[in-house]
């Protein structure tokens, strides 16, 4: 060992970090000093590059697995991989804020939030071509807030990357150009009960802590091993899980979901379905298999009954919904409690359930973007058209894009053939090989209900006759074909010949503490 | 020649047709009639070429192409045909294009084109080909799964009136079934991983395995629900007769003579040789919902009021018979059974091939609708009596030779439920003719006289889709031998498996710990 014992800040493994929060940082001025005409490219060029670079650094320093930054981050193969696939998913969710080809007002974001909806200005602003641009390094925050939140090592860490990927969110969710009321109530919600779910991980922290004398995961899983679990402990393992799984959209801490992917603009909503949830099962990875992994007994029943909760939750209220974007909501809830059955899958920490739960959250990501972006095409006078009869009889008016919807249905049903099946049978695996086979049962039974859902708006766009007075199909611009060709391009070539990609996943499979 | 990939070669020619037609400039309904019927006459050859490629005294899996496709997951990509499996792809082969035949003059309803109809059969040939060749079985699950799609769509856009609902019951019962077929596919991995090393989803590996009797039930119960429901046995088959009644004439002829063959397929393929003490705990219930399917479905078919759901409800009562010779698990009535569903595919296509012209004819489904239209159209009343006759299998056709085979080759072992199941015999002779003679005997009724001019007599296109298929009735019912050459051996191996024939119930022991030392 060397003699130098300043704290160890390792720069080569911080680097996706850094581009990504430099991007943001340099946004924040660009903001303020460049002149208006310039800001909206400039812009996203910055967050593409911080979101570029970052993800061309994951694979840079593939392979790492270091503690760094005094402790508080662990880089390593899982960490990594998640950082590339918020990065990667960070990239297309930019590109779909930068599309200025579909709304008539040449932006899907609002130019002056804080005016008060309905009011004369509100009115003008509608038709207004004015610009904003600070969707961009918000953007870029979130995604910073959110590598860091998929590699914390310490709570501490872990809070603060919380709060930094949440802010921007929150604001985010306030933005949309069109019905600004649904919007402004989605950010509010969203905020009070962030907040609240804040408020429960905080607490929970702070019982850990009392409990084991430490904030440090790997701390923790030395302190359980030797002493065992106390009520603090378990209480604080508890509201940390609480505060996880609100960010995950899990059920039974999920009512925020539905309302805030309906309220907020279509590509936040498309950014919060893949980017949030991918880092908040980085998080929980981590939480319960490095701190707790030898405790596993204390949490595995109240996951595994959440697992179930949020399958069931998901595909049984998913089937009320009339509304495009509530009914992917309601899908991205019961996708999270697919999810869970390969956090399970994890067995004692050696079994495939890591990989599985990689390769799905890259799988879900993908195909739930390009499901939203689909969203934003579909537009009638007053912006989107996302009421499920508006629907009706789309392949007739436009054969791609019904095409391209039905395969991401079919993806997220999980038919063989689409990437969907492919994680649905590696996590439903790694459940199985570890004997949680009623989880598996469940899943699927859900899986098939699910499905109905799925097959409703699929129905509606092939076998129904078009309304008379139905919406346009907008005709996209160049990042939103990009999007959706990269998004379908992957839910396919994920499908057919994954195995290249689930062996990535597999030698990825490693949590460092 | 033997070495000549045939099964992929089938597989992938009427992919890449189907994708041909599918990008084929909008209007040209006409080139792609032309393309589907070329196409799928090529995979007919290519089926025939196959079967001579076959040597019936040969291994169990011929033709076998096998290539590594995820291998994290040990799935490869293996293709392979038994007798079984090779029949079922001559059937598959031969019916495609007498359907395109068929559907030629079918008109799309507003909004679609004929184009994309034939495109999504092309696709679904493609599958159907696949789900029989699969040695693999995760690759017969994705087959399985993936073959909903074009049937979904052929069902949805090119049905009846409630072709929507008929379409949304198929796929989620299909896809329930699935599902609960794939917790045992996963399972089945898992126990292969544990007794193997590493895990594989390879047929011949599988069945080599010694599963726990207990676990053995819970994987067969899963196959078999996915199974039960695709047949349709008895009580899973709701769906059918909706499905049958509204998809599109050609895609209930795929539908009931080769879809659902593949859950009588399944049962002999996999829940026989894979679960073998399973399969025997659970024979005897299987055999009370197979007689009870026989006599409930003939049942409900003598009280049907419309044509096609009459012929639905005939094959679940066939249906029946099928998985009685299956679950007899003797030689004799499990090639009975095979030769079964080949017989039936023909039969019962031809049924609903001829009741469909009667059908465009008439525009209506209402057996009420019709009468006297032999006088109209005697050799289209002669065809439906020789298809109807064909169905209730009387001597002389096919179906005679196999539901013979199936009864007295399952009356040694189970005579009791044999004795049962040939009161369907007389319940089938009941539920056809009548319909036979209310629609086409006796004076001219409903919309035979009030449009006569309609009711011509078949043309020649529809003389060249019946033909063939009246030939094949009464060619195997006559000499049914070269059929039953390439069955028997493939039976005979999976009731070796099943561990039911005397001959050979033993030798299962050593070829295990032969693979484990390969591996």
């Amino acid at each position: 060992m060397g003699a130098i014992q300043a704290p160890s800040l390792s720069l080569a493994a911080l680097s996706p970090l850094l581009f990504v929060f430099g991007a943001a940082a340099i946004g924040v001025l660009v903001e303020a000093f460049a002149p208006r005409h310039v800001r909206h490219p400039v812009q996203v060029a910055l967050a593409l590059a911080g979101m570029v670079g970052g993800f061309a650094a994951t694979l840079l320093i593939a392979g790492t697995e270091t503690v760094t930054a005094g402790g508080a981050l662990a880089i390593d193969g899982a960490g990594l991989f998640l950082q590339a696939t918020i990065t990667g998913l960070g990239a297309l969710s930019i590109l779909l804020f930068a599309e200025r080809g579909l709304d008539p007002a040449r932006s899907s974001f609002v130019a002056a939030a804080a005016v008060p909806a309905g009011s004369p200005r509100d009115r003008e602003l509608l038709t207004s071509e004015r610009v904003q641009t600070e969707v961009y390094p918000l953007a870029s925050f979130a995604v910073g807030g959110m590598m860091l939140f998929a590699t914390a090592n310490d709570l501490l860490v872990m809070f603060i990357a919380l709060e930094v990927l949440s802010l921007p969110l929150y604001l985010m969710s306030g933005l949309a150009r069109r019905r600004r009321l649904l919007s402004q109530e989605a950010a509010v919600k969203y905020f009070l009960l962030g907040a609240f779910a804040s408020a429960f991980f905080l607490y929970g922290l702070a019982l850990v802590y009392g409990a084991t004398g430490t904030i440090r995961l790997s701390e923790i899983r030395a302190a359980v091993t030797e002493d065992g679990t106390g009520t603090l402990l378990v209480l604080g393992l508890g509201l940390l899980v609480v505060g996880l799984m609100f960010k995950a959209s899990v059920a039974p801490f999920h009512t925020w979901t539905p309302d805030v992917y309906q309220g907020a603009p279509t590509p936040v909503t498309a950014f919060m379905a893949s980017c949030t949830k991918v880092a908040a099962f980085g998080a929980i990875l981590r939480l319960l298999y490095v701190a707790f992994g030898t405790a596993d007994w204390t949490w595995r029943p109240l996951v595994y009954g959440i697992a179930i909760v949020s399958m069931v939750v998901g595909a049984v209220l998913g089937l009320t919904q009339t509304d495009v974007k509530r009914m992917l909501a309601y899908s991205s809830i019961a996708h999270a409690g697919f999810l869970l059955t390969g956090v399970i899958g994890l067995g004692g920490g050696t079994g495939s359930g890591l990989a599985a739960t990689l390769f799905y959250l890259l799988a879900y990501g993908l195909t739930t973007l390009g499901a939203f972006a689909v969203v934003t095409l579909v537009r009638d006078g007053d912006g989107e058209a996302t009421h499920l009869s508006q629907w009706a009889g789309l392949a007739r008016r436009s054969p791609l894009t019904a095409a391209i919807m039905a395969f991401l249905l079919l993806a997220l049903a999980g038919i063989p053939l689409t990437s969907g099946f492919t994680g649905k049978f590696a996590v439903f695996r790694a459940a199985i090989e570890v004997g949680a086979w009623p989880l598996a049962v469940v899943a699927l039974v859900t899986s098939a209900i699910a499905a109905f859902f799925y097959l409703r708006l699929l129905v509606l766009m092939y076998f129904s006759e078009p309304a008379v007075d139905g919406p346009t199909v907008g005709v996209p611009g160049l990042p939103t074909t990009v999007v959706l060709a990269v998004t379908v391009a992957a839910t396919l070539v994920l499908g057919v010949v994954p195995g290249s990609v689930l062996d990535l996943a597999e030698s990825a499979a490693t949590l460092v503490g | 020649m033997s070495d000549y990939p045939w099964l992929l070669t089938m597989i992938v020619v009427p992919a890449v047709g189907g994708a041909v037609v599918a990008a084929l400039p909008k209007g040209r309904d006409a080139l792609a009639k032309q393309v589907t019927l070329g196409v799928s006459a090529l995979v007919f050859v290519l089926a025939v070429l196959a079967t001579v490629a076959f040597d019936t005294g040969g291994d169990r899996f011929q033709l076998v192409t096998s290539v590594s496709w995820i291998p994290a997951f040990g799935v490869d990509f293996a293709l392979g045909v038994d007798g079984i499996a090779l029949v079922m792809l001559l059937l598959v082969g031969f019916l495609v294009p007498v359907v395109v035949v068929a559907s030629w003059r079918d008109t799309a309803p507003a909004g679609r084109t004929m184009q994309a109809y034939f495109a999504w059969l092309l696709v679904l040939e493609a599958f159907m080909v696949g789900v029989f060749a699969a040695t693999d079985v995760f690759l017969f699950y994705v087959f399985f799964e993936a073959m909903l799609v074009p049937m979904y769509f052929i069902i949805g856009s090119y049905g009846g009136p409630r072709r929507q609902y008929a379409a949304v019951k198929f796929f989620l019962y299909s896809l329930l079934g699935g599902l609960v077929m794939l917790a045992s596919v996963i399972g089945l991995f898992v126990v292969s991983e544990s007794q193997l090393g590493a895990g594989t989803f390879a047929f011949d590996a599988l069945r080599q395995l010694e599963i726990d009797p207990g676990v053995q039930k819970l994987l067969f119960l899963g196959f078999f629900i996915a199974f039960a429901i695709k047949a349709p046995l008895v009580p899973f088959h709701t769906w059918l007769p909706d499905s049958g009644a509204e998809a599109p004439i050609g895609g209930s002829v795929l539908l009931v003579a080769v879809l659902d063959k593949v859950g009588t397929f399944g049962f002999l393929r996999y829940c026989l040789p894979l679960f073998p003490d399973a399969a025997r705990a659970f024979a005897p219930a299987v055999l009370v919902l197979a007689v009870l399917g026989i006599g409930y479905a003939a049942l409900l078919a003598m009280g049907q009021s419309d044509l096609k759901r009459l012929v639905s409800y005939t094959s679940i009562a066939h249906f029946g018979f099928i998985a009685l010779g299956i679950f007899a698990f003797t030689t004799e009535a499990g090639t009975g059974a095979v030769l079964y569903m080949v017989n039936h595919g023909i039969a019962t296509g031809a049924l609903f091939l001829v009741v469909g012209m009667l059908i465009a004819r008439g525009g209506s489904r209402q057996i009420s609708d019709y009468g006297g239209v032999a006088a109209k159209a005697p050799v289209l009343a002669g065809v439906l009596l020789v298809a109807g006759l064909a169905s209730l299998a009387l001597p002389g056709t096919g179906s005679f030779v196999s539901e013979f085979l199936v009864l007295i080759g399952s009356f040694p072992a189970i005579p009791v439920v044999t004795v049962l199941a040939t009161v369907g015999i007389v319940l089938a002779a009941l539920y056809v003719l009548l319909m036979v003679q209310r629609t086409m005997f006796g004076p001219a009724r409903g919309l035979v006289a009030e449009k006569p001019s309609a009711f011509a007599d078949l043309g020649r296109r529809e003389l060249a889709v019946v033909a063939p298929l009246i030939a094949l009735i009464i060619g195997l019912g006559v000499y049914p031998q070269p059929l039953l050459d390439l069955i028997d051996p493939a039976v005979a191996a999976t009731m070796v498996d099943v561990g039911s024939d005397p001959a050979g119930s033993t030798p299962v022991q050593e070829p295990v710990t032969a693979e484990q030392g390969a591996n």
